[in-house]
């Protein structure tokens, strides 16, 4: 039986930087036990002679020329920014006074 | 004219009976007559759709050389970007987003004159199987308005149903395709993965995720599919390969000699009883045609849909990341930029989203990374084989799509569990990346209601699906005298 607690989703919540409420906190952890039981199955059969697919496609890398080709304008790219300043992206503050 | 199937419409418009502005005004007034019951749509672009519209009459007229579906109108899911027509993805998260550029499938549809009539409803960043996910409030199934029309693309095949369009574009990362056709007496394929591109494709999990035509009818599908199918640069896990033939196979129908392999992991506990009839029903008919049907075992099938659940969450959690009130979506709160983006993704995101990027913050953590998602990606070779072995035995494999008809809204909303059990047959095409269509295999006898019947065929042979399905499609017409979607209730009568 897997254990989320309420403070290993609050964790799982920083590091996916999204808030939740004590609500939120309470159904996810219980929630999330009941799915990870269910998915843990997986490793009955994943043993360690079976290589892992984690695409359908038997590519390697795609590369392509580098050539300059149209591509959206700075009004265009900006257009849907929630603010912009001078032809940027206009965001909160991101280093504390002491960085 | 709405309740024609696209290729008559198309025959309609190449003989002069009708032009594409009055075949769009007719959808436009059916969605004006009959949307605010189904709520299939969550923006009509009128304008837009018949600016298109008036574009190709004009060229039919100065005898300009079109596509097959030219004038045509198509409903699509709002997971596809379109240039200047809001974007939701079915979330707050988006609202009021004007994408600045069009997704190739968006380029491909005007590139052969087929109408956008507008964004279908959808469950919040594709993460559903009911379309009850969506921020802007569910769609309702046109066979009875108190039940699901599927999910997550519930908004395209219930315009379908509804006649509010004859084409839809929906996305296909675990089902959202097939299922929501299943229940809604429709028609929808999930190519190969790689057959359509996912340039301009909102990311949900991308080695999972796929567009693919949804229609009334198999050839319907077969000319969407060759008209947003095939090469794109912009896509690199795109494949440069042509589009397998599926309008020649659609119309071909002939299946005397395939082999028709029946899973049989996909079938019994926990399939509802009419489904199964149907179903066995179909088989009766395709062995009737000449097809040989066989049982083939795909024993790692069992474990498909935990796998799903550790790698769609663990995919979505990384591409979920990009919504960070930075460069466009909703911003909320004040402080610093990362307080900004807790807040934002407080608001912005549904219960379904939340849950998932959490449970793939977990499976790809350090310390569970190999327990969890390492181990489903094992698992996803397995089952990738076990395809690999029945495709040794059968041309294609089938099953029902659903294993059930269209359950009430609001029924299983609250228990995640048994909404994912929605998807059991469907993943596994996903997981080993090759392609599904579902086609009606009629009402189930218990409630009424339509169901599906899924064929899948290897890689890059998706031709061989819509031989079968044409020829079954057929063959049910045949029996019952008229289209499934002739039963269902008429809408906007009063």
């Amino acid at each position: 039986m897997s254990n989320i607690s309420r403070d290993d989703v609050a964790n799982l919540a920083k590091l996916a930087r999204i808030n939740l409420s004590e609500d939120e906190l309470s159904h996810l952890s219980s929630e999330l036990s009941v799915i990870l039981d269910a998915v843990a199955r997986v490793q009955e059969v994943a043993s360690s002679d079976v290589p892992p697919t984690s695409h359908p496609l038997p590519l390697k890398n795609v590369f392509r020329d580098d050539v300059v080709r149209p591509s959206l304008s700075p009004d265009e790219a900006l257009s849907g920014a929630p603010a912009q300043e001078e032809q940027r992206f206009k965001v909160p503050q991101i280093l504390g006074e002491e960085q | 004219m709405i309740n024609k199937s696209a290729a008559e419409m198309a025959a309609a418009l190449t003989s002069g009976e009708i032009s594409s502005v009055e075949l769009t005004q007719q959808h436009l007034d059916r969605i004006n007559q009959v949307d605010k019951d189904v709520h299939a749509f969550l923006h009509v672009d009128t304008e837009g759709a018949l600016a298109q519209a008036r574009d190709v009459d004009s060229k039919r007229k100065s005898g300009e050389k079109l596509s097959p579906l030219a004038g045509v109108p198509l409903a699509l899911k709002d997971v596809l970007v379109q240039k200047g027509v809001p974007t939701t993805c079915g979330s707050k998260m988006l609202e009021g987003w004007r994408p600045p550029y069009d997704s190739t499938v968006v380029t491909r549809l005007k590139e052969n004159g087929i109408v956008i009539l507008g964004k279908t409803n959808m469950d919040e960043f594709a993460m559903g199987s009911s379309t009850e996910n969506s921020a802007y409030g569910p769609t309702h199934n046109p066979w009875d308005l108190t039940r699901i029309p599927g999910g997550s693309g519930g908004g395209s095949s219930a315009a379908l149903a509804a006649f509010e369009a004859p084409l839809a574009i929906g996305t296909d990362t675990g089902g959202s395709i097939r299922q929501p056709a299943a229940v809604t007496g429709t028609v929808g394929v999930k190519p190969t993965y790689g057959g359509v591109s996912r340039y301009g494709l909102v990311a949900f999990s991308s080695s999972l995720d796929q567009a693919g035509p949804c229609a009334r009818t198999v050839l319907d599908a077969a000319y969407l599919h060759e008209a947003i199918g095939g090469y794109d640069r912009m896509d690199s896990t795109s494949i440069n390969q042509p589009i397998p033939p599926v309008v020649a196979a659609a119309k071909d129908g002939n299946i005397k000699g395939m082999k028709i392999g029946v899973i049989k992991e996909l079938q019994g506990d926990g399939y509802q009883a009419g489904v199964l009839k149907l179903f066995n029903q179909s088989l009766e008919l395709l062995a009737s045609l000449g097809a040989e049907i066989v049982e083939v075992s795909c024993k790692y099938f069992d474990y498909a849909l935990a796998a799903y659940y550790l790698i769609a969450p663990s995919e979505c959690s990384s591409n979920l990341a990009r919504f960070d009130a930075m460069r466009y979506g909703i911003r909320v709160g004040e402080g610093s930029a990362e307080d900004v983006m807790n807040a934002t993704r407080q608001l912005g995101f549904g219960r379904e989203v939340k849950r998932r990027i959490i449970l793939g913050t977990y499976a790809l953590s350090s310390g569970y990374y190999d327990a969890y998602y390492g181990s489903a990606q094992k698992v996803r070779t397995l089952i990738s084989r076990d395809f690999d072995s029945a495709f040794n035995h059968a041309d294609v494999l089938v099953s029902p799509t659903a294993p059930t008809t269209a359950f009430k809204i609001g029924e299983k909303a609250n228990d995640p569990i048994a909404m994912y059990l929605n998807d059991i047959a469907t993943i596994p095409t996903n997981l080993a990346g090759i392609g599904g269509m579902s086609i009606p295999s009629g009402l189930a006898e218990e409630d009424g209601l339509p169901a599906g019947f899924q064929i899948m065929a290897p890689a890059m042979q998706d031709d061989r699906m819509y031989r079968v399905g044409a020829a079954l499609e057929s063959a049910l017409l045949s029996k019952w005298g008229k289209p499934i979607l002739e039963n269902a209730p008429l809408l906007g009568a009063k």
